[in-house]
């Protein structure tokens, strides 16, 4: 499929190194016009503003230009529910229930007990929807229109999942471990926001729940009292006010897996299998795809000529770590490499900057491109999948030098 | 615009949820394309979400991508709309928030 975005991207990168005046904006894919109208910056309680998507269920997400370090502040942390119930949980009410038919000694903890029964443990990890940069599709596909704001670095306190399971006598037979959280819908009919992940990632050792985030409680709109952390996949399954662990024998069937957050099965290489929830045409999402952004200059940023810049931005991916990152001034032609950041820990973001001295007058496009430990990397054209995710096309920024 | 919402809640018996809203932002400045069949658009859709998610979902869809992104809201989400208000609304979407 020919897309527009291919068409005006190697369109602008002719023209730009013949040095003529075509805006940089072409270059990107556009988010619709409804949601450009729509994103304004608004501020939910205890938050920075954030661009709304929706007002209820709350759904914003963090502007590229508060990405400023490998970790997000709690306050700049991006938003997204699916129901509009969402209660302000008060902690000493706070019950979560550990259980399930593949579990023998079901028990119940408080917040305390949580907190202070299991071994606590850090993870520092990404946190992106599976919908991250849906908005960007060629052509636009329907639901939350994300920019490239839909993600959030922090570093995670909390209990391993698996000690927790441990004590609830989790046995071989299960399959799936089920979390439900204390949101709900508004109509009795809709199905409940409740899922599942692969047993074999229940057991693995960077699976938490976490209890703080960035040394605090989390936030409401993040989870607050305690959610689920699962490092490298996407954040469909890091339950929020999660109040149900179930470890189950059979897989779960409802909407939200049955029907939603799957891919065609055969488009992207996953190392993760989610074997229990496969059907013959279409695979549950599982980790994150290796991806960058450019943080420290918007499209259309004017530069100096002859100044000195530091371009920064952010690399990760699903857990093997981030080899290198390299920049493009030419439209993609040639690469040269970035200044890694400190290693925050395979799960993290990872922070990169290039220093370059703007020479000639006009527009300059700069593209980044991630490349992972296992040499997985960006895609220079969008792989199209109907619920728009997985988008890691190569971002350009045009900076006019004046 | 306040009035079908909460009449909503009462229908649905979801009284609780009323006060969480109120703690988030003010949806009441989102404005639909204003014709007859708005106040039945705000009725059923507004139900269960602020309606910026027509307005975001805008300007790219067909009339198909609306009659499906309305089946859904019926029969994955159980939306409370008999199949003549449906038809209305799929309409109105298609007239005001679609490309054909």
């Amino acid at each position: 499929m020919t897309t527009r975005r291919t068409i005006l991207h190697s369109a602008l990168g002719g023209l730009a190194l013949a040095g003529t005046g075509l805006t940089s904006r072409l270059a990107q894919a556009a988010l619709p016009q409804g949601a450009i109208d729509g994103g304004a910056l608004e501020r939910l309680p205890g938050k920075q503003p954030l661009i709304k998507r929706s007002y209820r269920p709350p759904n914003y997400e963090t502007p590229l230009a508060y990405f400023d370090d490998a970790i997000t502040p709690n306050d700049r942390f991006f938003v997204r529910w699916h129901l509009m119930g969402i209660p302000e949980v008060v902690a000493r009410d706070w019950r979560l229930t550990i259980g399930g038919d593949a579990a023998s000694k079901p028990f119940e903890l408080t917040l305390e007990q949580l907190k202070s029964e299991f071994e606590p443990v850090e993870v520092v990890a990404v946190c992106q929807c599976s919908g991250n940069r849906r908005g960007l599709s060629d052509p636009h596909v329907p639901g939350v229109e994300w920019g490239y704001g839909a993600m959030g670095n922090a570093r995670w306190k909390g209990a391993r999942l698996k000690d927790i399971l441990a004590r609830a006598g989790i046995g071989k037979e299960a399959i799936e471990v089920a979390f439900d959280g204390a949101d709900r819908p508004a109509l009795d009919v809709t199905p409940d926001f409740i899922k599942s992940i692969p047993a074999w990632k229940a057991m693995d050792e960077n699976t938490i729940i976490a209890y703080e985030m960035n040394g605090v409680p989390l936030p409401h709109h993040n989870g607050y009292p305690a959610r689920l952390i699962v490092p490298g996949w996407t954040a469909t399954y890091w339950m929020k006010q999660v109040i149900s662990i179930q470890a189950i024998s059979k897989p779960l069937t409802n909407f939200w897996m049955a029907g939603a957050y799957r891919l065609p099965k055969g488009k992207f290489a996953f190392a993760d299998r989610f074997t229990s929830q496969e059907n013959e045409t279409t695979t549950p999402i599982t980790e994150i795809v290796v991806n960058s952004v450019i943080t420290s200059h918007a499209d259309g940023a004017r530069v100096s000529r002859g100044a000195p810049i530091v371009l920064k931005g952010l690399a990760w991916d699903a857990g093997a770590g981030i080899r290198r990152v390299e920049v493009s001034r030419d439209g993609g032609r040639s690469w040269e490499g970035t200044e890694l950041g400190s290693d925050l820990g395979r799960f993290s973001f990872r922070t990169w900057q290039y220093a370059l001295t703007p020479t000639d007058t006009g527009p300059l496009v700069l593209m980044a491109r991630a490349t992972n430990r296992q040499g997985s990397t960006q895609v220079s054209e969008l792989i199209f999948n109907n619920p728009g995710y997985h988008n890691n096309v190569i971002q350009s920024v045009g900076l006019t030098v004046v | 615009m306040r009035t079908p919402i909460l009449s909503m809640f009462i229908f649905t018996g979801a009284f609780f949820l009323a006060a969480s809203m109120s703690a988030s932002a003010d949806e009441s400045q989102v404005k639909l394309a204003h014709d007859a069949d708005m106040p039945l658009v705000m009725s059923r859709c507004a139900a269960c979400h602020s309606v910026d998610y027509i307005q975001m979902n805008a300007p790219f869809m067909k009339r198909a991508g609306w009659e499906a992104e309305v089946k859904k809201m019926v029969k994955v989400y159980g939306a409370p709309v008999a199949d003549e208000d449906a038809a209305k609304i799929i309409d109105y979407l298609t007239r005001h928030y679609g490309v054909e």
